[in-house]
């Protein structure tokens, strides 16, 4: 049977297609301004690369924060379902994932099947996602590939105050102003950004192996001082920006259209989310 | 006079409130305090005050919301220790936390 | 950041910025009280406001509101103290010596190299208010440039209540100055400009400023016109200021000082999503208000901080600074 699953992030879109274990093509492109037409697009792409036609798909599971803008998904589950089938599939000694996005940080405890146990996310601040970082690497004129290398040449640790992506970057400028060198400026700002991940993190408890996804996996920098600051190993998987379109895919293949994670927590009742989708 | 320490943003409302009328100055709350956010001393916003009251320390202030997390303030098993130890009852957090990180 | 050399007026002001594409940048101000004799005052003090993003400094000779200069805040405090402070004694021939006691306050720890004391923007900006407006505030919403405050204000002026966000850039005069480099219109127009619209837009629905940035792009791509999505932006922040408002809670007279004070795109929205109008923004003392005294929202701040100093002389606890 093939499956498709598409992980519609703030930034990027990712496409997995997989015929029972394997993963037959993948693809990412942004999510762009319109992103129910950027999915089309992509979807069309990806199949050509495979080889095939919408007509030979089963099912397609969205998943990510603009999942139901998805016209041809058959089902959506949420981020944290997805991120925990996907990791689970690629890492079986998984038990915490740690996924870092453009627009939001999320820590996920999972059981060995692949299930939700418990989660925390940062979300609708830009201060513990991609986006702080990506906003930092503006203001330091630097590549976000090169501001991943200079961090490790970085020789003095500076603290920052900003806990804002705006101030920050007011920050960095004025660190800039004042010849502070940029290898310790890009190692400042991933302390900071990996100090707010893992503060999320320890809310759902770090136990080993402690997986890495999301965008910011790829970034050696954040990931490098992620570990310092949680002070525990990490593993990162092979394409960690596409766990959410792996998991959703893995989703499709069992048949679990739509997933209702939280129901149950460990006996908990349902976390309520902020309503806070305000200015 | 109510002070409300912490911020706003787009996830959520981080305050740490401290009633300084009811407030005595002990400073327990500080002692027991985890992540250390909590001093004791002089009333800077009410500047003649007699009293010393209890306040969350400048530099704590715009990064209590990942302070305070782990003692699940509001919604937690028990309360959270410095609510817990203070008589007068002076301490209060907001709902940032129990809305943004669930019922436990 | 180009220095623009010495102090310009408004109108030359505005054009340099339009040439230099600097749109947060507004007009810098001074004035000074020719109703008033200093030599013949009794008790002169004054308050230094450091804000993050604009530097009051205020002079007041026996309690009676005297000099003013109003100005960019520079690359650290100290200078930005000083260049206040010089600009608002420029326009009279009373020097730093000439002054009984000298108040520091604003964002942060700020260094007043001139203050001999430093108190805390939010007891200053409540103090300030009630001088400002009146005995009657109650309620004081300051929205400064990086910051953004509600205080509860008894008829002194004390402080009953506050909460106040330093955090996030999200209804703080910086939120707005980001939004008006983006589309590119100075910040001093987008009040009157929110309103040339048919219809009111709904708000960008994005709290975070970095978030909301790609929003209004997004706007901009897909043809809305430039005045609605100003408007949009200006619904985002009155809802964002009024959710900060809600938890505490508005009584009347309410009041807004710092800099979106003076822009009516949000603060007209504000006031209608409360249902609450905010205080005419005219002095309360009458002789000021006939007088034609200049009535700035940004001077809050550091009024409240050259009253304390009046009152802590008064008091005895304080000792009088005069060098001559």
């Amino acid at each position: 049977m093939i499956v498709v699953g598409i992980d519609v992030g703030g930034k990027n879109l990712h496409i997995v297609v997989k015929k029972g274990g394997q993963i037959l093509a993948k693809a990412t492109g942004p999510t762009g301004i319109k992103k129910a037409e950027a999915a089309e697009q992509l979807y069309d792409e990806v199949l050509n690369k495979a080889g095939l036609t919408r007509k030979d798909v089963e099912r397609v599971v969205a998943t990510g924060s603009s999942a139901k803008r998805v016209a041809f998904a058959s089902g959506a589950i949420p981020d944290a379902a997805a991120d925990a089938r996907g990791v689970t599939k690629l890492v079986p000694s998984a038990r915490t994932v740690i996924d870092v996005g453009a627009e939001e940080g999320r820590a996920i405890k999972v059981s060995p099947e692949g299930k939700v146990l418990d989660f925390a996310t940062n979300d609708k601040c830009a201060a513990g996602t991609g986006t702080f970082v990506e906003a930092m690497s503006r203001a330091l004129e630097v590549s976000l590939d090169e501001m991943s290398e200079i961090t490790f040449q970085s020789t003095q640790t500076l603290s920052t105050n900003a806990q804002c992506a705006v101030f920050g970057e007011s920050e960095v400028v004025s660190l800039i102003h004042q010849k502070t060198p940029k290898p310790d400026i890009a190692r400042a700002v991933m302390n900071a950004v990996a100090g707010r991940v893992a503060s999320i993190a320890r809310i759902v408890g770090l136990e080993k192996d402690v997986v890495v996804v999301g965008g910011m996996a790829k970034n050696a920098g954040f990931v490098d001082s992620l570990k310092k600051n949680i002070d525990m190993n990490l593993v990162v998987p092979e394409d960690p920006d596409y766990i959410g379109a792996l998991g959703a895919a893995e989703a499709a293949l069992t048949g679990a259209m739509t997933e209702q994670v939280d129901a149950k927590i460990l006996g908990k009742e349902p976390s309520q989310r902020g309503k806070v989708n305000c200015f | 006079m109510i002070a409300n320490y912490g911020f706003k943003d787009g996830s959520g409302d981080w305050y740490v409130t401290i009633d300084t009328d009811k407030c005595n100055g002990c400073g327990k709350c500080s002692e027991v305090c985890p992540a250390k956010v909590l001093g004791v001393g002089p009333d800077e916003i009410d500047i003649f005050g007699e009293k010393p009251v209890a306040f969350v320390k400048h530099e704590e202030r715009k990064k209590i919301k990942y302070s305070c997390a782990p003692c699940r303030p509001g919604y937690g098993v028990e309360p959270a220790p410095c609510v817990a130890i203070c008589e007068p009852q002076a301490i209060t957090h907001s709902e940032g936390w129990k809305l943004q990180f669930g019922f436990r | 950041m180009t220095q623009l050399p010495g102090i310009k007026r408004e109108k030359e002001m505005a054009e340099e910025v339009m040439k230099a594409r600097e749109f947060w940048r507004w007009p810098e101000t001074n004035w000074v009280n020719l109703d008033i004799d200093w030599k013949k005052g009794k008790v002169i003090t004054a308050g230094v406001d450091v804000g993050s993003v604009s530097t009051q400094a205020v002079i007041m000779v026996d309690g009676e509101f005297f000099a003013y200069g109003n100005t960019r805040t520079g690359s650290d405090s100290p200078t930005s103290a000083q260049k206040g402070m010089g600009f608002g004694l420029a326009k009279t021939d009373m020097k730093i010596e000439n002054m009984d006691y000298c108040i520091g306050t604003g964002y942060g720890r700020v260094n007043v190299p001139m203050a001999q004391q430093f108190i805390t923007e939010i007891s200053c900006h409540a103090r300030g208010a009630n001088f400002m407006y009146g005995p009657e505030v109650r309620t004081v919403m300051d929205m400064g440039g990086q910051d953004c405050k509600a205080i509860h204000v008894d008829d002194r002026g004390k402080v009953l209540n506050f909460m106040m966000n330093d955090k996030c850039a999200a209804g703080t005069g910086r939120g707005m100055e980001v939004f008006a480099d983006l589309i590119g219109v100075p910040v001093w127009e987008i009040g009157t400009r929110s309103f040339k619209i048919q219809k009111e837009p709904p708000r960008i629905s994005s709290t975070c400023v970095v978030f909301a940035k790609s929003e209004v792009v997004g706007l901009l791509e897909s043809g809305m016109p430039e005045n609605d999505i100003i408007a949009a932006y200006c619904s985002a922040m009155a809802h964002r200021i009024l959710e900060l408002l809600n938890r505490l809670g508005v009584k009347e007279k309410f009041v807004i000082t710092g800099g979106i004070a003076k822009n009516e795109g949000v603060v007209k929205r504000l006031e209608k999503e409360l249902s609450i109008k905010t205080a005419e923004r005219v002095w309360s003392k009458k002789e000021y208000m006939d007088r034609g005294y200049p009535f700035d929202t940004q001077l809050a701040g550091a009024i409240g901080a050259a009253l304390f100093g009046n009152v802590l002389l008064k008091m005895g606890k304080a000792k009088s600074a005069r060098k001559a």
